[in-house]
């Protein structure tokens, strides 16, 4: 599951992205994990993530089986993230993800204090991981590279549109829909913050970043205005 | 996965949400269908549109009330107004499908959701990839394109004919009639899914190698391919010897997964935080 890893755009695109997420090794320490992947979860909760989700139940924005149809008009866009807390029922990944590198240093840095026995993983910029990794005192103990994308490359579409897509690794967020979301809200008919909703709403794991998705499509928009003068 | 015609009020929503593009909306029957050989199973219109499980003939007798009397209805675009989803009854081989595609659902070789693999994410607690190792996984289908397995399959043939072995905690592997040769069952072959990845380790010195190798094959591949290339750090959490490989090759490395060596094989939660760095 490299569903952080390969996230389209440079190491600047990535100041305002740090998944940090916690994992047991099937067979090895899987056995007690649970415990403690909740009390990774309740600890990224006091450090102010944009989202924050185990693999197996998605992230803090869910789809509803039962949407009222009021919610067209009124639709509750607010992370909710006691629910991915109280929801863990199975050992699975659990991801935190931060808009910010100090809460993201200081979050590796409590977790190092917590000592809590799962795998942690830092998925960021190389320098970014770098810098949690130095701010806790930890030497890194192994790196897993992007090389990025190859291959029938025409098949993919614009780099805005992959930006945001590529957020969830899973491939859960459609290109379409992504790009419908980049469309809607140069038309005015959706605020980036109400887009990124829709396609958080699809990643089922919780890694997608709607703090960065809201900066693209601002971006994108400003593009756009800065195209038309 | 199937559409139920009876409830499908053609909406189009679900048209933007499928990552394969296989739903669109038949112009003679007037209803969202599935192209079920483009479909990989991956329930994300079924698990990420939300339901309402209005009435379909309500909804249909006011959406031509607002047709006629001109008025727009912007409705939520993350929403199936009837619920009119249905998951199939899969069976095998289409079933490897949903495996590939269905991040929620775990492959049963390696017990783990996803695409079922760990690589260097638990390499603290399993040590999976040594010092003097390179650990490569090769991805193919995403983002949003998808492959069949023959297409996996000619990269494992070439990968097992330079002799590399393939990592046996994989789902991949686990398909592979003959893993010497890097053979795939023939059942399997014109399968479609999301994305697959195929795991392999070596010695670092057969890293540029095995990228020029995969340069070559990715060329024939209708599919896209996202290369990940793991490695132990030294003991001062340096990479000094993968990295200027892979940018003498041209990669310009951004991003980076970090496994930062807090896993240990079993500790009880209640007992005190260790001092000592952990991962020396």
């Amino acid at each position: 599951m490299t569903n952080t890893l390969h996230r389209f755009g440079d190491a600047d695109s990535f100041r305002d992205d740090y998944v940090i997420f916690a994992i047991a090794s099937k067979g090895a320490n899987d056995g007690d994990s649970l415990p403690k992947l909740r009390r990774f979860l309740q600890i990224a909760a006091e450090y102010h993530p944009v989202n924050l989700g185990d693999a197996r139940h998605g992230g803090a924005l869910r789809p509803s089986k039962e949407m009222n149809p009021m919610a067209h008009w009124n639709r509750d866009n607010k992370p909710d993230f006691q629910a991915v807390i109280d929801g863990l029922d199975t050992p699975t990944t659990c991801a935190a993800v931060f808009d910010n590198k100090v809460a993201a240093e200081d979050f590796v840095k409590r977790i190092r204090e917590e000592d809590l026995g799962m795998s942690i993983n830092i998925s960021t910029s190389i320098d970014g991981a770098d810098q949690c990794c130095h701010h806790a005192g930890i030497p890194r103990h192994s790196v897993g590279y992007s090389l990025g994308f190859e291959g029938a490359t025409e098949k993919l579409p614009s780099s805005q549109v992959m930006m945001l897509s590529t957020m969830c690794g899973h491939g859960m967020v459609s290109h379409s829909l992504a790009k419908k979301m980049v469309d809607w809200v140069k038309e005015g008919r959706r605020t980036p913050e109400e887009a990124v909703c829709y396609m958080a709403r699809f990643c089922s794991c919780g890694v997608f970043n709607p703090a960065r998705a809201a900066r693209v499509l601002k971006m994108a928009v400003n593009q756009e205005s800065a195209n038309a003068k | 996965m199937r559409i139920n015609p009876d409830k499908c009020v053609a909406c189009g929503n679900c048209t933007y949400v499928c990552p394969m593009e296989a739903i669109y909306i038949d112009p003679v029957i007037k209803r969202a269908t599935i192209k079920r050989d483009e479909c990989v199973e991956c329930y994300a219109c079924y698990n990420g549109l939300s339901q309402e499980h209005l009435n379909p003939t309500m909804v249909r007798t006011v959406r031509k009330i607002f047709a006629l009397a001109k008025v727009r209805f912007d409705p939520e675009p993350d929403v199936c107004p009837t619920g009119a989803f249905e998951p199939d009854e899969l069976t095998w081989p289409r079933v490897v499908r949903r495996a590939f595609s269905d991040p929620r659902v775990p492959h049963e070789s390696t017990g783990v959701e996803g695409r079922g693999t760990e690589e260097v994410k638990t390499n603290d607690v399993s040590g999976r990839v040594k010092v003097g190792e390179v650990g490569f996984t090769i991805e193919f289908g995403r983002p949003g394109v998808g492959a069949r397995f023959h297409e996996i399959q000619e990269m494992c043939w070439a990968l097992a004919e330079a002799g590399v072995s393939f990592e046996k905690k994989n789902p991949i592997t686990s398909l592979m009639s003959d893993v010497a040769t890097g053979t795939l069952r023939a059942d399997i072959l014109n399968e479609k899914v999301m994305s697959a990845i195929v795991e392999i380790k070596v010695t670092v010195d057969r890293t540029e190698e095995i990228i020029r190798l995969v340069w070559a094959v990715e060329k024939r591949l209708g599919t896209v391919i996202a290369l990940g290339v793991g490695t132990r750090c030294d003991e001062n959490g340096e990479d000094k010897v993968v990295a200027p490989i892979l940018e003498s090759l041209g990669y310009k490395l951004e991003r980076a997964k970090t496994n930062i060596g807090l896993g240990r094989v079993k500790r009880p939660l209640d007992k005190p935080a260790a001092k000592e760095t952990v991962n020396a």
